[in-house]
């Protein structure tokens, strides 16, 4: 008797796609994350454009991590240029990715990820039963705009970011004025880790290769190595020489693989376990607290790693803010050269390689990025190869659920990676 | 007589081509959000739930532009379940960045992205929502601005024609008090030919106004060109300037024609 499961459309993830698993018997034959998304053609369209354009144009690739692309962009623009912006000004990039990382991290824990666990469709419906965590993690997301919009001028697509630092920076009493907010949700947050420690986590494992940035001192941001725990150790502009993009007939979003190795896992439990000797002493007390310790291999305890790094960004953010004075110009003199510039940054969802080349006038004659959403699909597909038996013995509604929650692991944000959801799972006996 | 409970309007939110960021303002309404959802059933909204309810709907938001096939069928199939329609973004009002293309060669893009473009299927123009089916309200900006957002909600909610302002960047600038950047410190700025919604939040950054909020209702980018030109800005960067997020916007394309025009005014001929 064959069997066909089918769900029309994979919700609670950023962008349109669908996933196919085929099974004959209980054995998969198939496991395709088919990615929808239209093409948009940024790296085409970048061609021509200033350099001062690049970080507002990049943006639009991704409304939930702009000031991702933005920083990477950013930064591959001044290493080409020779440049470096430090002291104050690195301190309000590291700022505002915080604010990121705590409105990014916050949707998806809250809103797309704990329903999965708490069996709810949605963060409204959960409401219904849990309004107190709701209302925290509204709280702990709206502290993180607050940080954007303060710095960058608005939530999404922020506008105050420049190449070489910012058109405008705050005074100490706008930033002041973002202290009670951040102080509310980092208890929030802390008490939020507690209870999602407490989530049913599906026994599940595999030998990934964790990929991140590793800086000498600090949680990675914007600066660092490339490290992986299977031995990869490399600056950020030897990427080329060590990973490849695939392009594959379904997805119209390119698959990353390690030259030589293949799929690999880059975003939070990736840099939680790579980087947990940085964190500062209110996430490392925080995680310990709940033993959530590395090594971990249970993607599913994703959901964690970004509660700890809600925990270091809003920690992170509080000291930054006490420790702020305003630099004496908004922004470090740029002027254009030929050259080529690498950047990579911790986006909330992973690595975020960008690599410019710009002409005499600083126009760009060519363009590459490489999300983090492309770079863990195969990591993805792996992940459901390996889950396929157990699916394979749920019942059909579970199973189905199963899958759905598996891909959520990533926060996939499949608007970025096209350059990503709907779900069916086909079974013939 | 007991009067029947009214039913909660349904309220849809549908994604073509985009970032994302639109339908995000409605999710970073957060102080707003649980009330609005006690106030409508959320009907269909993929980004946020995996509950989806059939049509018809009483209020459906699209983000996006049409840039495929399959997206041309849907979007009149969302327009058949939709009492009102209110587009949400420069994407789905005017194209988008992504309408970049529509000046361009799509396949040559597809080969500058992709190793193996016949496996990417796509238009060669990405275009507005309006130029397939009627659009009963606009809603601009990249992104739109989560207040004008709410302001349109709730209007529809309270059976209120919604009132948007059209006037300029200019104006808003004037009632925030700022000192205007390009007279002040000669910054090249859009603001005299954009689209108010966003509050001047450039200028009051200290740089230009970008345009990401589109053409204002009557705008004379003709008139603007000196002073950009004063302030330093090449006819090159000029076209540049307005061939981003509203590229598209028929103001905005054609005042980028004027530029290029004067750019190569000797090449006669060549498309």
């Amino acid at each position: 008797m064959a069997r066909t499961i089918k769900v029309d459309s994979l919700a609670r993830v950023e962008g349109e796609g669908a996933l196919i698993i085929r099974f004959k018997g209980d054995k998969p034959t198939a496991v395709e994350l088919r990615i929808f998304e239209p093409p948009r053609f940024f790296e085409a369209f970048l061609r021509g454009r200033a350099y001062l354009e690049v970080p507002d144009i990049v943006a639009r690739i991704c409304g939930i991590c702009p000031v991702a692309y933005q920083m990477s962009a950013c930064h591959a623009i001044e290493d080409a240029l020779g440049i470096r912006a430090d002291g104050m000004l690195r301190a309000l990039r590291r700022l505002l990715y915080c604010g990121e990382w705590i409105e990014s991290h916050g949707l998806h824990v809250f809103m797309l990820h704990a329903p999965d666990f708490l069996g709810y469709e949605d963060a409204i419906a959960m409401a219904k039963d849990h309004r107190e965590w709701v209302t925290r993690g509204l709280g702990i997301k709206k502290a993180g705009n607050a940080i954007v919009a303060a710095l960058g001028g608005r939530e999404i697509h922020p506008i105050n970011v420049k190449v070489g630092g910012f058109y405008r920076v705050p005074t100490r009493a706008e930033l002041s004025a973002l202290l009670p907010v951040l102080e509310t949700a980092l208890g929030d947050a802390e008490l939020c880790l507690d209870w999602a420690a407490r989530f049913d986590f599906p026994a599940f494992e595999r030998d990934y290769e964790f990929v991140a940035l590793r800086h000498a001192e600090e949680y990675p941001f914007c600066e660092g190595r490339i490290v992986s725990n299977k031995g990869l150790d490399i600056d950020l502009h030897a990427y080329e020489e060590h990973f490849a993009e695939q392009q594959v007939p379904h997805s119209t979003a390119l698959h990353s693989v390690v030259r030589g190795r293949g799929d690999y896992q880059c975003g939070p439990l990736a840099r939680f376990n790579l980087n947990f000797d940085r964190l500062g002493g209110r996430a490392r007390d925080a995680a310990q607290r709940v033993e959530f310790v590395p090594p971990c291999h249970n993607v599913y305890k994703s959901l964690l790693a970004r509660m700890v790094e809600i925990i270091q960004a809003l920690d992170e953010a509080i000291r930054i803010i006490h420790g702020y004075a305003p630099p004496d110009a908004p922004a470090i003199a740029v002027a254009p050269r030929r050259a080529t510039g690498h950047g990579c940054t911790e986006a909330p969802r992973g690595m975020l390689w960008h690599k410019y080349t710009l002409d005499e006038a600083g126009l760009v004659e060519d363009a590459r990025i490489v999300p983090p959403t492309s770079q863990n699909q195969k990591c993805i597909e792996q992940d459901l190869w390996q889950l396929a038996p157990t699916l394979a013995a749920m019942p059909h509604a579970a199973a189905t659920r199963r899958a759905e929650q598996a891909v959520r692991n990533f926060d996939p944000c499949i608007s970025c990676s096209t350059h990503f959801l709907r779900l069916a799972i086909e079974r013939e006996d | 007589m007991p009067t029947r409970k009214k039913k909660k309007p349904k309220l849809a939110v549908f994604k073509f081509a985009s970032c994302d960021g639109c339908q995000l303002s409605l999710l970073d309404c957060e102080d707003e959000l649980l009330l609005l959802a006690d106030a409508v059933r959320i009907a269909s909204f993929a980004e946020a739930s995996s509950g989806v309810l059939r049509g018809p709907y009483d209020i459906s938001l699209v983000e996006g532009s049409i840039t495929t096939l399959h997206d041309v069928e849907r979007i009149r199939e969302v327009r058949a379940q939709s009492r009102v329609l209110v587009t949400i973004g420069a994407c789905a009002t005017a194209g988008g960045v992504q309408a970049l293309r529509n000046f361009r060669d799509v396949k040559e893009f597809a080969r500058i992205v992709y190793a193996r473009p016949e496996y990417i299927d796509t238009l060669a123009t990405s275009t507005p929502i309006a130029d397939h089916v009627k659009v009963d309200y606009e809603l601009r900006g990249c992104p739109i601005d989560k207040r004008q957002l709410l302001a349109v909600l709730s209007a529809l909610l309270s059976d209120r024609k919604p009132s948007i302002a059209s006037h300029s960047v200019c104006v808003q600038c004037k009632l925030r008090g700022n000192v205007c950047v390009m007279v002040a410190h000669g910054t090249p700025c859009l603001g005299p030919v954009t689209h108010a919604g966003c509050g001047a939040l450039c200028p009051t950054y200290h740089r230009g106004c970008y345009g990401c909020f589109g053409p204002a209702e009557t705008t004379h980018t003709g008139g603007l060109e000196w002073a950009l030109v004063a302030a330093g800005a090449s006819h090159e960067d000029i076209a540049r300037t307005y061939a981003t997020f509203n590229a598209a916007a028929p103001p905005f394309r054609r005042a980028q024609e004027e530029q290029l025009v004067q750019i190569r005014p000797k090449e006669g001929g060549r498309g």
